[in-house]
């Protein structure tokens, strides 16, 4: 009985025999989910190997095992990449491929494409650079251990799924995923009091923008009849709806749901606090992977699987990104501690991000697929000097601890005016093209006072910006006092100076030669492909 | 219109169920409310322990290795919910069902691998 109920839901993939009807299980392309087995893979057999070392474990093992993994994930989404992309030759690796372009995979939950392919490898960046600030932070703070690296991975494993989701339950898995794992992320520092509110903050308010995304699915679905982006892009395509009050409750939850995760004014709140409690290695990884896979489910219920529909979800996200653009770079100048500054331009930064969403043209997935890169490694790279500059303790983030840093480490000043810089979107720096296509984008979609109010709040944030390196240059003990910078210099240790490195590094190189990044980002594209449900031995076509 | 109509209708049923539910909880509060005799005294104020008098406050703490072996006991909970429907549609699912719950009992078994080594297990 319960079978034939069972039947109906699924009748393409079920043979009967013997009054028993057998479900065959979606046909898997693991080629395709590579990426995702090995972060979760190697985050699981890292997290079991350690627990039978003997002792303690050598210095930066889990550092470097976490970064092999998440290189290894990265290099494995790039055959995809040029199966997606129809390339015949991979390097020196003749490609004879039988089948090329975007498709979908384990029953039509998985979607590969350009975008889903770029934002894994974002995220696999991002994971690296988090894992080498991570090294000496936790063996500064005493809290060595694989934990921190098995949940930063695992985290990224449910941002990959959400870039992959093809689907809004593979969606709500993916966010689930990723954010509990970054909950513990945030409050991991247990002899901190600002770390477990920050984790405790975090849990509450992201458990209910989960209830809000869930709900707005449910509605979604009530609307739609399906929960697969192709069927509703399909059905969205066909039928004009004339009650729509269930399609666009669902839709604004499930806008609540996401824009809660890259922390858009209004559902910002929780952000500065957060980002400011949490271990500073986790927040660059919060600001970092955390905004890149929300941003990916942004493009793909909205820009892919809503397109048609833009014209009802496209004001909403106007006036989100107003907003979280002037409030972000207005609230961050009256801050005068750095990683609330850093958290609120990082707010600021989710609105230029919007607005190329906003858009809902293909000029507004590069301008956010090449943000969202190069954010990355700004703000992996801005934290990661805060993360050294708050000494032992994590507690050293005001402004005046800044002071002198010009002084007693060059270097490293240099790198944080450089990274400072780039997020201003100073010309020459990768910040400046990100500004510049995401601004260009909403133009062209004939949002001129958008991209007015754009440029407004990069101005106002460059003031914010400047106002941390002015703290740099600024003499660290009383006037005449030479020596007191000196003493005050920080160690930068190998780790998290090669991770700071790498940042200003990509941040400048991208600034000069933009096309690198953005023949990529070009290719980004999210694709609608619907899966070929195998053929059917019966002569019903797909239920439901 | 009408199908949109009937949707809504068959909420009605819902409605009238939570209706009667609230109606007849505060009903039967209100009706003992308005019957029973109120005498007060101290002692029916005090937390009822089983008859004990009680003892400390109500908010005490507990102890913390409680707490790991409450999660333990969530893990394989949560693991037996999902094996009884699956086991009941065995045959239906084939080898397809048999591999996937083997990864899902391995992906718990490695988490217990983990307790076990981490010394949660042993009450010290």
């Amino acid at each position: 009985m319960i079978a034939s109920v069972f039947a109906q839901v699924n009748v393409t993939s079920a043979t009967t025999e013997n009054g028993i009807v057998h479900v065959a299980g979606p046909s898997i392309d693991w080629l395709a989910l590579l990426p995702l087995l090995i972060l979760l893979v190697g985050a699981l057999l890292t997290l079991t190997f350690s627990s039978f070392l003997k002792g303690r474990a050598p210095k930066g093992l889990f550092t470097w095992t976490t970064v092999a993994i998440a290189v290894g994930a990265a290099i494995s989404a790039v055959p995809m990449w040029a199966r997606v992309q129809g390339w015949n030759s991979l390097m020196w690796w003749n490609l004879d491929q039988a089948q090329t372009g975007p498709f979908s995979t384990a029953g039509g939950a998985v979607g590969i494409d350009g975008f889903s392919l770029f934002i894994t490898v974002v995220l696999c960046i991002g994971v690296v650079l988090a894992a080498l600030l991570a090294d000496d932070f936790l063996r500064r703070e005493s809290m060595s251990g694989p934990e921190f690296y098995v949940l930063l991975l695992l985290s990224a494993v449910g941002g990959v799924i959400m870039a992959m989701s093809n689907d809004l339950i593979v969606l709500f898995i993916g966010l689930e995923t990723l954010s509990i794992a970054v909950y513990v992320l945030a409050g991991m520092n247990l002899r901190r009091v600002q770390s477990q509110e920050s984790g405790l903050k975090y849990f509450i308010l992201g458990a209910f923008s989960s209830a809000f995304l869930l709900y707005g699915i449910a509605m979604l679905y009530g609307a739609t009849g399906s929960t697969n982006f192709v069927d509703i892009r399909e059905f969205m395509a066909s039928v004009v709806p004339i009650h729509n009050g269930l399609l666009l409750m669902g839709l604004v939850l499930v806008l609540v749901g996401l824009a809660f995760k890259i922390s858009a004014v209004p559902f910002h709140a929780w952000s500065p606090d957060v980002y400011d409690g949490a271990p500073t290695p986790a927040t660059a990884w919060m600001a970092a992977g955390v905004k890149a896979a929300a941003v990916a489910g942004l493009v793909r219920v909205f820009m892919l699987t809503f397109s048609n529909y833009a014209s009802t979800w496209k004001p909403i996200m106007y006036v989100l990104a107003i907003l979280s653009m002037v409030l972000g770079a207005a609230l961050a100048i009256v801050q005068s501690n750095v990683k609330r500054m850093l958290a609120y331009s990082s707010i600021s930064h989710a609105g230029f991000i919007l607005m190329a969403i906003q858009a809902n043209s293909g000029n507004g997935i590069t301008a956010a697929a090449f943000y969202v890169a190069v954010y990355t490694f700004m703000v992996a790279g801005s934290f990661g000097v805060a993360t050294i500059v708050g000494r032992k303790g994590d507690g050293n983030h005001e402004l005046s601890d800044y002071q002198g840093l010009v002084r007693s480490n060059p270097w490293l000043a240099g790198s944080f005016i450089l990274l400072l810089l780039a997020q201003a979107g100073v010309p020459f720096t990768a910040g400046f093209f990100a500004k510049f296509l995401a601004i260009t984008a909403a133009a062209d979609a004939h949002a001129v006072p958008l991209a007015l109010v754009a440029m407004v709040s990069a101005v106002i944030s460059a003031f914010l910006y400047l106002r941390i390196i002015v703290a740099m240059f600024m003499s660290g003990g009383d006037d005449g006092v030479e020596d007191v910078p000196r003493a005050n210099r920080v160690r930068v240790p190998m780790a998290a100076g090669l991770a700071i490195g790498i940042c200003v590094v990509v941040s400048v190189v991208y600034g000069l030669f933009p096309d690198l990044l953005l023949h990529n980002a070009r290719a980004a594209t999210p694709a609608a492909v619907q899966f070929e449900r195998p053929a059917t031995t019966g002569s019903t076509t797909a239920g439901g | 219109m009408t199908e949109y109509s009937d949707f809504v209708r068959q909420y009605l049923t819902v409605v009238i169920f939570a209706g009667v539910g609230i109606g007849l909880g505060a009903g039967l509060l209100g009706i003992g409310k308005i019957f029973r005799p109120t005498r007060p005294q101290e002692q029916k104020y005090l937390v009822y322990e089983s008859g004990v008098d009680p003892v400390g406050t109500g908010w005490s703490q507990s102890q913390i290795r409680y707490y790991i072996y409450a999660l333990l006991f969530v893990m394989f909970d949560v693991e037996a919910v999902f094996m009884f429907p699956w086991a009941t549609q065995l045959e239906v699912y084939g080898v397809f069902g048999l591999v996937e719950m083997l990864i899902f009992v391995a992906i718990l078994a490695l988490g217990l691998l983990y307790a076990w080594r981490k010394k949660v297990l042993q009450w010290a």
